[in-house]
């Protein structure tokens, strides 16, 4: 879902990549020596989750992981967002400088809706575990592909078919990245719950507590 | 994987400043955005086209790089004509493909080549590590270019660690399909390269703390300025320049 160098109209682009700049300086902020590593991880992690390609019918996407990302960051997504989409750009040539900040705005802004959207959720329980989840890796990813095509479709009506035509698209993406990202929770949560900067409450929790292993040695 | 496709080479490209580099492609870049008109935008293309001529590139990872890139502006070829309303040049089935509809796609596709040509020539010809120093040069902000550095560097843990789990995965039988099963493999894949990715990432950190890492980091390798470098991107930037200046008074109309 990269916007390629020169469809836009300067406008939009330069509009787009101040609003971006914006987000990458309040990242910054929050951005300290301390979670610069798990940052950087992450940013390489959505870096690598790119190149890995997943069987859709006769197709295949590949995985994008910002709301996973916006779920661990928050706004801090911008920065690492903008860092992988550099790299992206200089190393296979997907998008450019030019096109830099809309795909920054497209990719890293859902994610941080998605930080202030779920992870309430996960830390009041409101949802299971993997409910939770899967809403929040989908939202994020139907939150990109909206924006995409809008601004698309801001280019201009005869990009509008274009718009429609890429928003279509994604909707299987949707509901794979939702379906992955509750697997990649639900196994984070139970194997290394340290990797979660928050506490996970499950509504599971209550009912049935994790006392399965001490009940077993009773 | 080979990350770094183009970086190696001996053209003078390869040699320049990451620094001068960056500001090149950008005001470059900048400028062929802004383009309006197809006779400006083709110059800009040529330009582009003679800075990966001097930059001496394996042709064939290019070429299929530059077709890959083009894939999103064969989509648009598909739409914009039909969808952009003006004069029609011809119809077919119900489809009128329209005079200013071409014009509009012609006028993207020069552009965003022009772009991408000029950016291969200039950015994929530096290492990473250099351009992200040339970012610190720039004056990018500190943690924006520790951030780069870092993420580089990670990436090629990730990426093996992700490359290990998938042929262990490969060797049991694994055959990826349109099934849930497939995609809880590779969830479960990610978020094992996530757990030992976020290790790894605590220990570094602690590590480097113990070493008194407070936010700066001191680069050892420095190229100095040439001057050579400032006017060889300084005559890029004023190509994109005086192709914009072109542009908006129409010259381009007096030839």
């Amino acid at each position: 879902m990269h916007i390629a160098e020169g469809v836009l109209p300067p406008v939009i682009l330069a509009s787009c990549a101040a609003l971006s700049a914006g987000g990458v300086f309040i990242g910054l902020k929050k951005l300290d020596s301390e979670n610069l590593m798990t940052t950087a991880i992450l940013s390489a992690s959505f870096f690598v989750a790119s190149l890995i390609h997943i069987p859709i019918g006769p197709v295949s996407g590949h995985l994008i992981l910002n709301g996973l990302l916006g779920l661990l960051l928050g706004w801090v997504a911008f920065p690492a967002i903008l860092i992988a989409l550099t790299l992206q750009a200089i190393l296979f040539q997907f998008g450019g400088i030019t096109s830099l900040g809309v795909n920054t705005l497209n990719m890293a802004l859902p994610p941080v809706i998605c930080f202030y959207i779920f992870r309430p959720m996960f830390t009041k329980g409101t949802f299971s575990l993997r409910m939770a989840a899967f809403l929040c890796g989908m939202t994020a990813v139907a939150l990109s592909a909206l924006l995409t095509s809008g601004t698309l479709a801001l280019g201009g009506d005869n990009f509008l078919n274009s718009a429609k035509i890429l928003l279509a698209s994604s909707v299987p993406v949707m509901i794979i990245e939702g379906l992955i990202s509750a697997v990649i929770v639900t196994f984070l949560a139970k194997v290394s719950p340290q990797v979660f900067p928050f506490t996970i409450v499950s509504p599971a929790q209550t009912t049935t507590p994790q006392a399965t292993p001490s009940t077993t040695t009773e | 994987m080979a990350l770094e496709s183009f970086a190696e080479g001996t053209s003078p490209f390869h040699t320049m400043d990451a620094a001068a580099k960056i500001a090149a492609a950008t005001i470059f870049s900048v400028c062929t955005a802004m383009l309006t008109t197809i006779p400006a935008a083709a110059v800009a293309l040529i330009a582009g086209s003679t800075l990966l001529f001097i930059a001496q590139l394996p042709a064939r990872i290019l070429l299929r790089r530059l077709v890959f890139v083009n894939i999103f502006i064969g989509f648009l070829w598909l739409t914009l004509p039909v969808s952009t309303a003006g004069t029609p040049l011809f119809s077919w089935g119900g489809f009128t493909v329209t005079r200013e509809g071409v014009d509009i796609t012609l006028l993207i596709t020069l552009k965003s080549n022009a772009i991408i040509t000029a950016f291969i020539a200039l950015l994929a010809t530096s290492e990473v590590t250099d351009i992200g120093a040339g970012l610190a040069k720039l004056r990018v902000p500190q943690k924006l270019s520790l951030l780069f550095l870092f993420t580089w560097r990670y990436l090629h843990v990730i990426l093996e660690e992700y490359k290990r789990l998938s042929t262990a995965a490969t060797l049991r039988g694994f055959v990826p399909k349109t099934n849930s099963h497939t995609y809880k493999t590779y969830a479960n894949l990610i978020a094992m390269v996530l757990i030992k990715s976020h290790d790894r990432a605590e220990r570094v950190s602690n590590a480097m703390k113990l070493r008194g890492f407070t936010g700066t980091f001191h680069s050892l390798h420095r190229l100095p300025a040439r001057k050579a470098d400032t006017i060889v991107a300084s005559v890029i930037g004023v190509t994109g320049v005086a192709l914009l200046a072109a542009d908006y008074f129409q010259l381009m109309e007096l030839l």
